[in-house]
């Protein structure tokens, strides 16, 4: 409860900083100000302690699994402010409400990681999504990030709309929007239960960009202005996914051997889709457009496993693909050229921002050492102790093979092409040892991955 | 905690791994060499100091073992064991050798070579010494990491390529071996990824069957074994020579010393179902191999197919599951590290001064370089297994192993050796003898450095030839605890 209030109380108080203060570039620090508060909040709720204690009714309840998540949500964002903050600046003269904005959005994200009822998970994504349909079009001279905005919008509008009707029919199948309800409701599932399960499944496949729903993915990544692609990529998309495996472990975990093919079927598609297609693209936003599409397939082994496992595995993937992801970004909003061509020579002139990249590459592709292969190990341990469908895994390995090819093309062509130009704009040293910092975590976290995961049982 | 660290294995990884990190931070390029001679001889003394205190009476001292990650059951558990000992030692002093070998050669970027190579040796004891599976997996990984750096910034035109495919292979394969390693994981009783209960475990037939493939497709790009072998020759023909060296002479053996910890104990029951499968892919690949050599007509391919057709045998003699067979494979780990290197020492030489490696444009080089012919020659024979080499003792312990297996199988893989001395006395008689020709004529005999090193080969490769028995002992202990596996089966 303690994030949600403040994040959009820190919302508001943004947007009188706007209006009063003369200096844009402080906006900043009341930025990073207000995130270092939430996850101070956030904390003191982890110990118990409530400013504000407020009856919900039950709609929403704070887990240590949602909290952990808030927690991990928060951290990225921290991360996010303080390396590619100074770019939101540069998009245009609203930076107070584009500030603004991402408050609210981070409220949603705690709402969707604490709902106990549909209508606060519909209310959760929500808050989520019109904020980033205007950050997609923030940059209002471009015609890509219009079509960007335009397209996120169209598309959110259809999926809140499946996701509505699946509302409707679960609460005409069962009387009850509360998820612990739905579980202990039925016995036996009824034909209008399962077509509201299935469109409650279509449409949070739209927000998280599983296939065969993730057409819009690569448009919208790539129009809208780099650096706020990095946080929809990133904190929204992880977010999602954990209201997905919460919506679908609380109220459908009885039914999950009925609806776990189902979910095998989109697991696949989406990985190889995304990881055949990155393979292919020419610029580096796209890859990695087309990466995050194909690290969602790796998350939504999660939903196929749904075990304890899964779930700490989830936790972990978030933080690990977060965290690399906004580091990738924060270098890509620096880049001259967006193209693979454009990192050519990288290592030699910038080797402390080549040496970080590389740390997050590699993250992203799974080797030990880094973050991404405990992420990767517990997913796939929570898969193999599923029992069932053992070629989903054989299928996730062979695409997590095939997800070191268009990765190493970065690391190949910062490393072993050269270039005379500057493949970097100027960056500050507070830029580099921030990088240095955020592959530290990663580092850290690969080595001992028990320091993020024995929050769980507090 | 710091306790754990003061063992011979934990130093043995500790010792490469700060000696590479240092060599990063030094610029000079001359004393970036000399500090990485120091940090592997250092290394090398560690080793040899290991040697004395072996056996069961210093179990303390050659054991480590650390919780790591409690609640998933991993501790960090090293051990040097007999043939982890052996290849360890491979490791530590192939690394020296390599140094001073090369040490006329500039490398560009320095500090950046010898560091990559001093944290390819970190992680190539990391996955000899591991005594757990996941330790096992993270070095396995490790190891990569930097020699992909190596082959993909120093070598030919084609490196990169070369290099990545190399990386992709063996990704790809490991990550098999990993849903493998997680499967017997979860089928434990109680967390534990340490070998012991790796060797206990109860798993069924029919998940042997699968399970045995995935760990052998990961082990077998590595060693490489037909069909999974396509990599090799490009990466070793394009990684610089230095990198080749490490690549055919050390880190071929995680495959085979991977083989023999990890997959046949921990799989004893369906071993002897799919032997005749891998023994045919085997023996099919030596002689495959083998005639690809003949017809080659670069220095680097020849060694290169040469080497495929050695390691072939070896996995051949590991699944012929006998005493002698196995023996033969673990002493044969070491000396054949030994003779390729010292193969690719000769290449690096004569590529150094000449600036080819075409075989039919060499000639002569004998009558310019007495020295070097002389060791060249003796390192050829070792190639070929001639009796009074090293190489003779394993192979003959290999051979004796197929043939108990099966005669005709042991029939086959003979043809190989015959095809051995043809490409092997093919190359030293067109390039080293005959008349010299232009390009040869200038070829000056080696300096005092390098042919101490050829020296030292073959003084190894002579020493373990007649005298091979404190090799066989220390691989004892090793063949035993396999071979205990089945008993009863």
């Amino acid at each position: 409860m303690n994030a949600i209030i403040l994040s959009a109380v820190w919302g508001i108080v943004m947007m009188y900083a706007g209006v009063f203060l003369k200096q844009q570039s402080t906006l900043k620090y009341i930025a990073i100000a207000g995130t270092v508060l939430l996850i101070v909040a956030n904390w003191l709720e982890f110990a118990g302690i409530l400013y504000i204690p407020i009856d919900t009714k039950g709609l929403s309840a704070n887990s240590t699994f949602g909290l952990l998540f808030n927690t991990i949500a928060l951290v990225s964002t921290l991360f996010y402010f303080l390396l590619s903050g100074s770019e939101i600046e540069k998009i245009n003269h609203y930076t107070a409400e584009y500030f603004a904005l991402i408050f609210f959005i981070l409220s949603g994200v705690a709402i969707i990681a604490a709902f106990q009822n549909l209508l606060m998970l519909f209310i959760g994504i929500e808050i989520i999504s019109i904020p980033l349909y205007i950050l997609a079009g923030s940059d209002k001279r471009n015609l890509k990030s219009n079509e960007a905005s335009l397209k996120y919008f169209l598309m959110g509008a259809f999926s809140t709309g499946l996701m509505l009707m699946g509302i409707a029919f679960l609460y005409g199948a069962t009387g009850t929007f509360f998820i612990a309800g739905l579980n202990a409701g039925l016995g036996e599932p009824t034909v209008l239960m399962m077509l509201g399960m299935v469109l409650l499944m279509i449409s949070m496949s739209f927000k998280a960009s599983a296939a065969p729903f993730h057409f819009w993915t690569p448009d919208v990544y790539d129009g809208t202005p780099t650096v706020f692609t990095s946080f929809m990529a990133t904190i929204v998309k992880s977010a999602v996914f954990i209201a997905f495996f919460r919506l679908f472990d609380g109220a459908f975990g009885k039914f999950h051997p009925q609806w776990q093919l189902l979910v095998a079927i989109i697991t696949a598609l989406t990985l190889i889709i995304g990881n055949v297609t990155a393979v292919f693209q020419q610029s580096v936003k796209r890859m990695l457009s087309y990466s995050s599409i194909a690290q969602a397939g790796f998350m939504m082994l999660s939903l196929f496993a749904l075990n304890n496992t899964a779930k700490e595995g989830l936790l972990l993937y978030v933080s690990a693909y977060s965290l690399a992801t906004i580091g990738i970004f924060a270098v890509l909003v620096k880049m001259k050229d967006y193209s693979f061509e454009g990192f050519n020579g990288l290592a030699k002139q910038e080797p402390l921002v080549a040496l970080a990249l590389c740390i997050f590459l590699l993250s992203l592709a799974g080797i030990p050492l880094t973050a991404g292969f405990f992420s990767k190990y517990f997913l796939l341990a929570a898969a193999i102790k599923a029992k069932t469908m053992f070629w989903l895994i054989i299928v996730a390995v062979v695409c997590a093979a095939i997800s070191v090819t268009y990765y190493f093309r970065v690391i190949q062509a910062m490393y072993f092409k050269e270039s005379d130009l500057p493949a970097l704009m100027p960056v500050k040293n507070g830029f580099k040892a921030m990088l240095v910092i955020t592959a530290v975590v990663i580092l850290i976290i690969g080595i001992k991955p028990s320091l993020l995961l024995s929050l769980l049982s507090l | 905690m710091l306790a754990a660290f003061d063992n011979f294995p934990a130093l043995l990884i500790w010792f490469p791994l700060i000696g590479g990190l240092v060599a990063f931070f030094i610029k000079d390029d001359h004393k970036v060499k000399s500090w990485a001679l120091i940090s592997s001889f250092l290394t090398m003394m560690l080793m040899c100091v290991s040697m004395v205190f072996s056996g069961n009476n210093y179990y303390q001292l050659n054991s480590v073992s650390y919780i790591w990650l409690p609640e998933l059951g991993s501790s960090f558990a090293l051990m040097l064991d007999g043939m982890g000992r052996l290849l360890c030692l491979l490791t530590a002093i192939a690394f020296p050798l390599i140094f001073i070998a090369t040490s006329s050669n500039k490398f560009v970027h320095a500090s950046k070579f010898y560091g990559l190579m001093l944290l390819t040796q970190c992680g190539l004891m990391g996955v000899f010494l591991a005594m757990d599976a996941l330790v096992f997996y993270f070095f396995w990984e490790l190891a990569l990491i930097p020699v992909y750096f190596l082959a993909s910034f120093w070598g030919g035109e084609k490196r990169m390529q070369a290099a990545f495919k190399f990386f992709i292979y063996t990704f790809a394969g490991s990550l098999f071996l990993l849903i493998g390693i997680l499967y017997i994981y979860l089928k434990m009783p109680e967390p534990s990824f340490s070998l012991v209960s790796f060797y206990k475990s109860t798993i069924s037939l029919a998940e042997q069957r699968c399970l045995f493939w995935l760990f052998f497709v990961a082990f077998a790009i590595k060693m490489p074994i037909f069909p999974f072998h396509t990599w090799q020759p490009d990466a070793y023909e394009q990684s610089a020579t230095p990198i080749t060296m490490v690549l055919s002479g050390i880190m071929v053996k995680m495959g085979v010393l991977a083989l023999l910890r990890w997959l046949i104990p921990v799989f004893p029951d369906v071993i002897k179902e799919y032997s005749p499968i891998v023994i045919g892919l085997s023996v099919f690949g030596m002689l495959y191999a083998s005639f690809i050599a003949i017809a080659q007509d670069d220095l680097k391919r020849l060694v290169a197919y040469s080497s495929i057709a050695h390691i072939s045998l070896m996995c051949a003699a590991i699944f012929a599951l006998n005493e002698s067979g196995l023996q033969g494979v673990m002493i044969q780990m070491f000396n054949h590290g030994i003779n390729i290197i010292g193969m690719w020492i000769v290449i690096f030489l004569i590529e150094k001064q000449t600036g080819i490696r075409k075989i039919a444009q060499l000639s002569g080089l004998a009558l310019k370089a007495p020295v070097l012919a002389i060791l060249f020659v003796v390192i050829a024979f070792a190639n070929i297994a001639l009796p009074l080499t090293n190489a003779f003792v394993g192979e003959f312990l290999m051979f004796r192993g197929l043939y108990q297996y099966n005669v005709w199988v042991a029939a086959c893989a003979g043809v190989s050796i015959i095809l051995a001395a043809v490409y092997t006395l093919n190359m030293v008689k067109n390039v080293f003898y005959g008349v010299p020709n232009e390009l040869t004529n200038t070829f000056k005999d080696i300096n005092l450095s390098e042919s101490l090193v050829l020296c030292v080969i073959v003084a190894i490769i002579l020493f373990a030839g007649v005298y091979p028995s404190p090799l066989l002992g220390m691989v004892q202990s090793s063949t035993n605890v396999i071979l205990n596996q089945f008993v009863g089966k």
